[in-house]
């Protein structure tokens, strides 16, 4: 057994590889005397990673990025060798939001701009009757959902700076926010928006993957140097963490995955919760609705755990596009160099093999190139980018 | 303190101990304007109105991250946050993370003003850790003496023993196992309960 590794995380399904790799035991069948220790809040993750408390952390795949640029605080380079979750995440609206929008939904409601221009259409109502801004809740400042709520927002010219307001706020406070009408929506990962749903107080207006078809959203952090200074540890945690995915990915094992996620001290929510969450199908509305898709959550199959440089270079973007940082080529390729496909290719013995990144692929705006972030955010209306 | 206004300080902590110890000592040390928001609800609306210049709050609490919005220029935050720190003062940080606090604060406050403050945060934090783990051992050891009791009154009843005689055998049978004797009644308390 090597020194005893603590790693934090917050409760969260995508979470899952993680957890289940030290609690199933592929961590310690790798040598690793692995604590997992639970956190409230992603600001003590990013500083008990950055100071040395942890060794490694379930993070928030921008915040990853942020803290490698040295953006909203101390600068510390982070490497991410692992992806632990793609998409997962959905955007849940108070009842009297969801009848706001569909009727003014003229199309498909399962397609992001055609509720992007119904939710264009209710904010201008609002707005003429004098009502308040809505308001919508995220995670973190550089949070996936973030991004997520405003690329589909400004979609349809709603800009999420000028014509909503957009609140962070912790996930396990979604739910009662949305519940007494201090948010009117709010973009979180799962078990939330099923938690939202069970309690007739939200429907889930859309899955992240109608809007994006494959976003990075959790990885599996550890600071460079110290990544740099272990590196058998690190393949040893990145081989712990794909066998925990595998483990998951298969139907046979449900069950039993979403029994270890709902224990107290892991997610602490029902097993039956977790499990939907799990399946990607979900309850989307209190009358019963039920919406399943094989997109909602990929947390191994579809090489979802390799780290693609190209989602750190979109989320970069999304950085710039909305004024957290200016855009610089140096940025660009430090965010990019966060993503670690070889320290994954090194640990799971795929070296030299060469894995072509998965085009990027989302329901508005041109084709993703990082070779030219200039004029991918140029062909933005609504931004405020600087450069 | 100087001729210089006492900077405003806002404490977010939901337990109102804590945060008095803190505000005790802040007093102490010569602070006059000290804020303590209990109520997590609209939190950055609330600081807005106080308008503070520097916000310390707990790592236990959740709304930590709704504070990170500050750093952000938006409508919502009238001053912008700085950080305080260098990127080579990093034992600032660190002393105050593994203390359990975070201070914010706001652009302009001078640096030489800003240390006092949180070294008094880090050892109050500090003290009230320690407080709390005296009370946590204290409560332990009430509810071992309760459990001993119990599994006394079994061995007395099951196996005829007198008073001493139960407790010897507890003691024996931890010695032997290398438990704690608080372990031992609890197994025979569990171990009665199945039989009944």
């Amino acid at each position: 057994m090597t020194a005893p590794l603590r790693i934090g995380f917050i409760p969260l399904v995508d979470a899952a590889a993680l957890i289940v790799a030290v609690d199933r035991g592929f961590t310690a069948a790798e040598g690793l005397d692995v604590e997992l220790v639970r956190e409230v809040s992603w600001s003590n993750v990013r500083d008990k990673l950055n100071i040395g408390l942890f060794d490694a952390a379930h993070l928030l795949a921008p915040v990853a990025i942020a803290s490698s640029l040295g953006l909203g605080h101390v600068k510390v380079p982070i490497a991410a060798p692992f992806n632990l979750g793609i998409n997962g995440n959905a955007i849940t609206v108070s009842p009297s939001l969801h009848a706001a929008l569909i009727e003014e939904i003229d199309g498909d409601r399962f397609d992001p701009l055609t509720t992007a221009k119904a939710l264009a259409r209710v904010v201008a109502i609002r707005r003429k009757a004098g009502a308040e801004p809505l308001t919508f809740g995220m995670t973190f400042p550089f949070s996936t959902h973030n991004y997520q709520l405003r690329f589909w927002m400004a979609a349809a010219g709603v800009d999420p700076d000028e014509d909503v307001r957009l609140v962070v706020l912790p996930p396990p406070y979604m739910v009662d926010s949305l519940a007494n009408g201090h948010v009117d929506a709010f973009c979180v990962g799962a078990p939330w928006n099923s938690v939202a749903v069970d309690l007739g107080i939200g429907h889930i207006l859309h899955f992240v993957s109608d809007i994006l078809e494959r976003a990075a959203e959790k990885v599996l952090a550890v600071r460079q140097v110290w990544s740099d200074k272990h590196p058998d540890v690190v393949a040893s945690l990145v081989r712990a963490a794909v066998k925990g995915a595998e483990f998951i990915e298969q139907p046979a094992n449900l069950a039993e995955v979403a029994q270890i996620l709902a224990q107290p001290e892991r997610i602490g929510v029902d097993a039956d919760v977790i499990q939907r969450s799990l399946t990607g199908r979900l309850k989307t509305s209190p009358d019963g609705a039920v919406r399943e898709s094989g997109r909602y959550l990929l947390v191994g199959r579809e090489g979802a755990g390799r780290p693609d440089p190209v989602q750190a270079a979109w989320l970069y973007a999304q950085m710039v596009r909305w004024g957290q940082t200016a855009l610089s080529p140096e940025a660009l390729k430090t965010a990019m160099a966060v993503f670690r496909p070889d320290l994954y290719d090194a640990a799971v013995g795929r070296v030299g093999e060469g894995q072509a990144s998965a085009p990027f692929s989302a329901f508005a705006g041109p084709a993703f190139d990082p070779s030219d972030l200039a004029g991918y955010l140029a062909s933005f209306e609504v931004g405020r980018s600087a450069f | 303190m100087s001729a210089e206004q006492s900077p405003k300080i806002v404490i977010v902590d939901e337990s109102p101990v804590r945060a008095a110890i803190l505000e005790d000592g802040l007093r102490e040390a010569g602070f006059t304007e000290i804020v303590h928001i209990r109520e997590m609800q609209s939190l950055l609306a609330r600081i807005y109105a106080v308008d503070p210049d520097i916000i310390l709050i707990d790592l236990e609490n959740p709304s930590r991250d709704v504070l990170e919005a500050m750093f952000q220029v938006s409508r919502a935050v009238k001053r912008p946050i700085a950080m305080f720190v260098d990127q080579s003062d990093t034992s600032s940080i660190q002393a105050s993370v593994e203390a359990g606090v975070s201070a914010y604060i706001v652009d302009g406050l001078k640096k030489e003003r800003i240390k006092p403050i949180l070294d008094l945060c880090v050892s109050r934090f500090n003290a009230f850790a320690k407080l709390q783990e005296e009370l946590e051992r204290t409560k332990s050891q009430l509810e071992d003496r309760k459990i001993i009791e119990k599994a006394k009154g079994i061995l007395m009843k099951v196996k005829g023993l007198t008073e001493d005689e139960a407790y010897v055998l507890l003691r024996s049978t931890a010695m032997r196992e290398k438990k704690k004797i608080g372990e031992i009644a609890q197994s025979i308390i569990t171990a009665s309960e199945m039989l009944k």
